[in-house]
Parts: C-alpha cells; sequence; structure tokens
C-alpha cells in the first residue's frame, strides 16, 4: 500500500487572505517579525494493492490535476510519503 | 416551457429558483444531482447554497456530479445555463466559465441588497435588460470573489464578456468589480449575487431579478436561446 501526499498552495499571486488574517493574529500571541503567512492543504491519498509507486504518483498526479486543485488559482506536488518521513522530525 | 433547477445535497436556493422560474412564466423542473437526464428541459438554473458542503472547495465536487456530466455536454451544445452564486462556482469548476471564485478579501460573509450595473446584454439570460441598467438584488457570499490572470480579464473586457459588474462598493474584492460574466456564446452566464432572491415585492429588495427568468422564457419562445451572442459574432 502507497501513500502519496498532495500539497495544495494557492498561487504566488492569489491573495490569502486567510493567511493574512493568521499573520495579523500572530502579534497576540507575541510573536513578531513574521513578514507573510500562506495557508495551502496538505492530501494523503492510499493507494491500494501494487507497488508500483511511479504509477501510483502518476494516479495522484490526476486526481490533483482534476479535482484537488483548481489550476487556476492553485499548484499542487505530489510525493510518497516515505520520501516525507525521512524528512519530517 | 421547462426549465430545471439542479439540487445539490447542500443546495439552499433551488426552492427560490424555481419559484423565480415560475413566476418568469415557465414550469420548474426539479433535477436531481445524481440523476444524469436533463427530462427535456429548455434550460437549466444552478442554484446557490453549499453543494456537497463545499468541501475542497465551492462546486469543485458537484462539478463532477452525474447531472453535471449532461449539463456540460448539453451547454457546449448551446443550452442556456444560468449559476447563481454556487452554481457561478460550479460553472467555474467545470470550465464552463473561466476564472475562479475564492473567499471574500475582507474574509467576512456578506449579506447584503446589492448596486449592480448591467453592462452586457448579449444572452439569453439577459434580454430583458437594458446595458447601462443598474439593479438591486441581495449578494450574500464569503466566497465571492472573482479572480482571473490579466489576460483572461482582458479577454473578457474586450469579448464584452462581463455582464454585471458591482457599484457603490464591492461586496468581496471581486477583481475589476466583476459580479456576473458569460460564455463566449452567451448561452452560459454566471452570476455572484442572487436575481432570485429578488422577484416580487413581497420577499425582496427589489423585482430586478425577475428579468433573467422572463428573458429566458421569451429567448427560448423565440427561438434565441442558443448562441445569441455567437450568432452576432
Amino acid at each position: 500500500m502507497a501513500r502519496v501526499v498532495v500539497d495544495v498552495m494557492l498561487k504566488p499571486e492569489i491573495l490569502d487572505p486567510q493567511g493574512q488574517a493568521v499573520a495579523n493574529a500572530l502579534p497576540n500571541l507575541g510573536i513578531e517579525g513574521v513578514s507573510a503567512v500562506r495557508i495551502g492543504k496538505r492530501i494523503e491519498i492510499e493507494f491500494a494493492g501494487g507497488a508500483d509507486a511511479d504509477a501510483d504518483l502518476d494516479r495522484a498526479r490526476v486526481i490533483a490535476d482534476r479535482l484537488l486543485a483548481n489550476p487556476v488559482i492553485e499548484d499542487f506536488t505530489v510525493r510518497l510519503a516515505d520520501d516525507l518521513a525521512s524528512a519530517d522530525t | 416551457m421547462r426549465i430545471g433547477v439542479v439540487t445539490f445535497p447542500g443546495s439552499l436556493d433551488d426552492g427560490d429558483a424555481r419559484r423565480a422560474v415560475r413566476f418568469g412564466g415557465a414550469d420548474a423542473v426539479a433535477l436531481w444531482h445524481g440523476d444524469a437526464d436533463l427530462h427535456g428541459v429548455d434550460a437549466v438554473v444552478l442554484p446557490g447554497g453549499f453543494s456537497y458542503g463545499d468541501y475542497l472547495r465551492g462546486g469543485a465536487i458537484a462539478r463532477f456530479s452525474p447531472v453535471m456530466g449532461v449539463v456540460i455536454d448539453a451547454a457546449r451544445a448551446g443550452l442556456p445555463v444560468l449559476g447563481i452564486c454556487n452554481g457561478f462556482q460550479v460553472l467555474c469548476e467545470a470550465h464552463l466559465l473561466p476564472g475562479a471564485l475564492t473567499r471574500n478579501s475582507h474574509l467576512h460573509f456578506r449579506n447584503r441588497d446589492q448596486r449592480l450595473r448591467i453592462e452586457s446584454t448579449d444572452s439569453a439570460w439577459l434580454g430583458d435588460f437594458g446595458v447601462g441598467q443598474d439593479v438591486v438584488i441581495p449578494a450574500k457570499n464569503g466566497e465571492g470573489r472573482f479572480v482571473a490572470d490579466a489576460a483572461t480579464l482582458d479577454e473578457l473586457t474586450v469579448e464584452n464578456r462581463i455582464v454585471a459588474r458591482y457599484v457603490g462598493g464591492n461586496p468581496n474584492g471581486s477583481m475589476r468589480d466583476i459580479a456576473a460574466i458569460r460564455n463566449e456564446a452567451g448561452n452560459v452566464v454566471g452570476i455572484m449575487p442572487h436575481p432570485e432572491h429578488a422577484i416580487a415585492a413581497l420577499t425582496g429588495p427589489s423585482v430586478d431579478g425577475l428579468g433573467f427568468f422572463t428573458s429566458i422564457v421569451r429567448a427560448v419562445a423565440t427561438g434565441r436561446a442558443g448562441r445569441m451572442a455567437g450568432a452576432r459574432a
């Protein structure tokens, strides 16, 4: 079973009022010096069976392109969760 | 004459849309999201609400519902389709209209009677309006900010496809004050405020919204409903 992680982010030129609201709240936490916050989505997809990681990544790309991200306003990346495990602390 | 109104799980304004269709002079036909059949209707309204809970993005999941498969094919063949609020989002997600609708720039849900200026009437949904006419209809949205890249915005402007703009204050930060747009052929119109809530003095701030529904009835009755704008070009 392969798990693929899809990250969806608003394109840089698209206004992110949610991120701005979070950034504006940070001084209330006593945190200064944050110049920008942008909010995206992380989606984890689990594929049944097979161990063909490339095929699963391709399927995840199709899912992300057609449904998870709107290419008008968002970019996405796909990667295997195993790759993330080593990157995570 | 029969005009279909689609109900998705989470649609809120399908009842008002059917009422508006009746006030406009047509029979309202309830269409179901899971039924890939238009039941011979002459036009379709995609109503406001929160289809599929607005999960992922407004309209993103509704766009893949069975009924939308047939709506998309029919719209490409010239069937008149009006998307209101969430319905506008569905039309953008289905790529029947360009651009996207994003969270209001100020993050507030806006619910108010809104003045719009009609800027283009080259559509079966707009024949009873005049260019430059002001109308007042309710706006109620949290994700109504129309965005598109500069080239698309220029194209919409040059091709006279901006149907209506906000005047007297932009309620959501929409680019170029866009409240409504149409496709190239003119049969598909998306509008963020709610004409179906402004069709009778008892229940709305005006009766200005009724014009969308009387326009389509007149256009279908006279056989001008399809590619009105395309025929002019």
